[in-house]
């Protein structure tokens, strides 16, 4: 096996990781090819690969029906997002640095509501916004949303706490900061990258969720995977607007997860590795 | 061996940086103070609706005949034994969630190993790999269906027609394993990650050492990179299933449970019970089900986590 030279075989499992990446990137690489086509280029058949590229279908989408949509996915990834830092942060204060008895217990509880399936829940949840009016309302998915990544949250944040030496907070008290000085003044500034990766994965959550999105909203609270619900039997040419629609809704959560891989896998095992 | 409680003292889970027994009652209170909105809105929107759900699965009620709200006793877990969808659904969630996880994990595996060894773009590679992941489901599954697999219009057709293969239509002919492709396609990323974090935490010196010593590259996977990678496999392995046995989306996407029932998996049945045909309690049976198939998964889920918790912490 290690009969090779170090070079050869460095080259050797280059071509084969980059064919292995090429295979797993090529549907989102189409997708942005497709994007950038005419309609006829976009269904042809041989393929087209080779085309002068155009915005059209771009423009198309983003001048259409499609910008309410984005936006009430960007409000209910936004505020679910603020609500649960604003209740989390000090939940996981509470459980890293300033334990009671049952913190224990109130992890587990915490977690075991994040892997509650939604079928749990999902009828009475669905009566309730029925008689309280909001089936369609922008306000159900915030509260939702808030709920699925809460736990995540305060899981997440906590392992972030856990890391910052006792001292520091021993200091502040001794100086007689109170409660929210300590949290505003010490605790945020240190935890910044937590609160990056508790962000992010709350709106990798909140921005592709489908079930609840599709259930319980109709048409003025739609969000983004909605919109996409219109291209599932769609007849004709419609390749090319249903690539620049995918592209557009996937950016943002792309581009945050790009940016932030660290975070990414700390924020997908609750802050088990790092 | 060690016993629960050292192994979460270890991880400072149950353990308290100053022991709780000197904080006296009114301290605690002020303790606590700041956990409490958090929990008492999670218990108000997750536990309240749960009970409710286990209430009215033993309820007969049609959403739309008013007045059809009556006791039912077990009716509605008897038509869950007897019903043939059920069953149907079940077998699918399995059978998705089994061929998900484990063509993921060793996918993921693979992946992993090579990016952990020396090779040219690793960051590059890294990056482009995740992609899947992060795609939105719907939109993800969309593009599967009408650009790549469409059997006029799509790539994979007409790339397969030199074999014979062209103008198959995949997602017809072949339901499940076309939403077992699209769901392999985004867990892969995941699992990889996962995987990778746990490979470049063991100590290189040791593989150096192993080498020297004669062994080979299939010795040394066997004996050293497993069981190294092992727990991590098992995080990944176990928190990708909580989410792929509720996968929708992409069932949604693609063939909308069909056809007839081929790949209908428990959430879309509900989804079917609940909102097509507005049997509230049928539905909630089914809800409780999924619970207790879920509670089964999670216990060996937690488990897992903590030993991670626990390797992390003696590092």
């Amino acid at each position: 096996m290690r009969t090779y030279t170090p070079l050869r075989s460095k080259v050797l499992w280059s071509v084969v990781g980059w064919l292995v990446v090429f295979v797993f990137f090529f549907p989102v690489l189409w997708m942005w090819l497709e994007a950038f086509k005419t309609e006829p280029q976009a269904a042809s058949s041989p393929p087209t690969i080779f085309f002068t590229p155009t915005l059209a279908e771009f423009q198309e989408v983003l001048s259409g029906d499609f910008p309410p949509f984005f936006i009430n996915s960007a409000i209910a990834s936004l505020v679910s997002t603020f609500l649960v830092l604003v209740l989390g942060l000090p939940a996981a204060y509470a459980l890293a640095i300033r334990p009671v008895k049952r913190t224990q217990d109130m992890l587990f509880f915490f977690i075991s509501t994040r892997f509650l399936p939604f079928a749990a829940s999902l009828v009475p949840l669905y009566l309730l916004a029925r008689d309280l009016q909001l089936l369609d309302n922008i306000l159900a998915l915030i509260l939702i949303y808030t709920t699925i990544n809460l736990p995540l949250g305060v899981w997440l944040l906590r392992s972030f706490l856990l890391e910052i030496p006792n001292d520091l907070f021993e200091a502040a008290r001794v100086d007689g900061a109170a409660f929210r000085h300590e949290i505003l003044r010490i605790v945020v500034p240190l935890i910044a990258p937590g609160l990056a990766a508790t962000s992010l994965i709350c709106l990798i959550f909140s921005w592709n969720e489908f079930f609840y999105a599709v259930n319980f909203t109709s048409s003025v609270a739609a969000t983004t995977p909605i919109f996409l619900v219109g291209f599932i039997s769609g007849r004709g040419l419609f390749y090319a607007k249903l690539a620049a629609a995918a592209t557009v809704s996937s950016l943002p959560v792309l581009l945050a997860g790009w940016i932030a891989q660290k975070q990414l896998i700390r924020g997908l095992t609750l802050g088990a590795v790092k | 061996m060690k016993t629960g409680s050292s192994i979460l003292r270890s991880v400072g889970i149950g353990g308290a940086r100053d022991s709780a027994a000197s904080i006296s009652g009114r301290d605690a209170w002020a303790r606590r103070l700041p956990l409490l909105p958090a929990f008492i809105y999670v218990f108000l929107v997750t536990q309240i609706p749960f009970v409710l759900t286990i209430y009215y699965s033993f309820f007969s009620w049609n959403l739309l005949k008013p007045g059809s709200f009556r006791f039912a006793g077990l009716d509605n877990y008897v038509t869950l034994v007897t019903d043939e969808s059920v069953r149907t659904a079940v077998l699918n969630t399995v059978v998705l969630t089994v061929c998900v996880i484990g063509i993921s994990v060793v996918l993921g595996m693979a992946v992993a190993m090579i990016l952990n060894s020396e090779v040219f773009g690793k960051g590059l590679m890294r990056t482009l790999m995740i992609a899947p992941f992060l795609i939105m489901p719907t939109a993800g599954a969309l593009i599967w269906k009408h650009t790549l697999l469409n059997p006029l219009y799509g790539l994979l057709p007409w790339v397969l027609s030199p074999i014979g293969l062209g103008r198959v239509d995949w997602v017809s002919r072949f339901p499940m394993a076309t939403v077992v492709t699209v769901e392999v396609w985004r867990w892969t990323p995941f699992m990889m990650l996962i995987i990778l974090a746990g490979l470049q935490s063991q100590n290189p010196e040791v593989l150096e050492a192993a080498r020297v010593d004669g062994a080979n590259g299939l010795q040394v996977f066997r004996r050293i990179t497993l069981p190294l990678a092992r727990p991590f496999i098992e995080l990944g392995a176990l928190l990708g299933s909580l989410f792929v046995v509720q996968t929708y989306d992409s069932i949604y996407m693609l063939t909308y449970g069909g056809p007839g029932e081929d790949t209908t998996n428990i959430p879309f049945l509900l989804y079917k019970v609940a909102f097509q045909g507005y049997s509230i309690g049928q539905a909630s049976a089914i809800g409780v089900v999924a619970v207790i198939m879920t509670i089964i998964v999670a216990t060996f889920a937690l488990r897992t986590l903590l030993s991670i918790f626990q390797v992390e912490a003696r590092r």
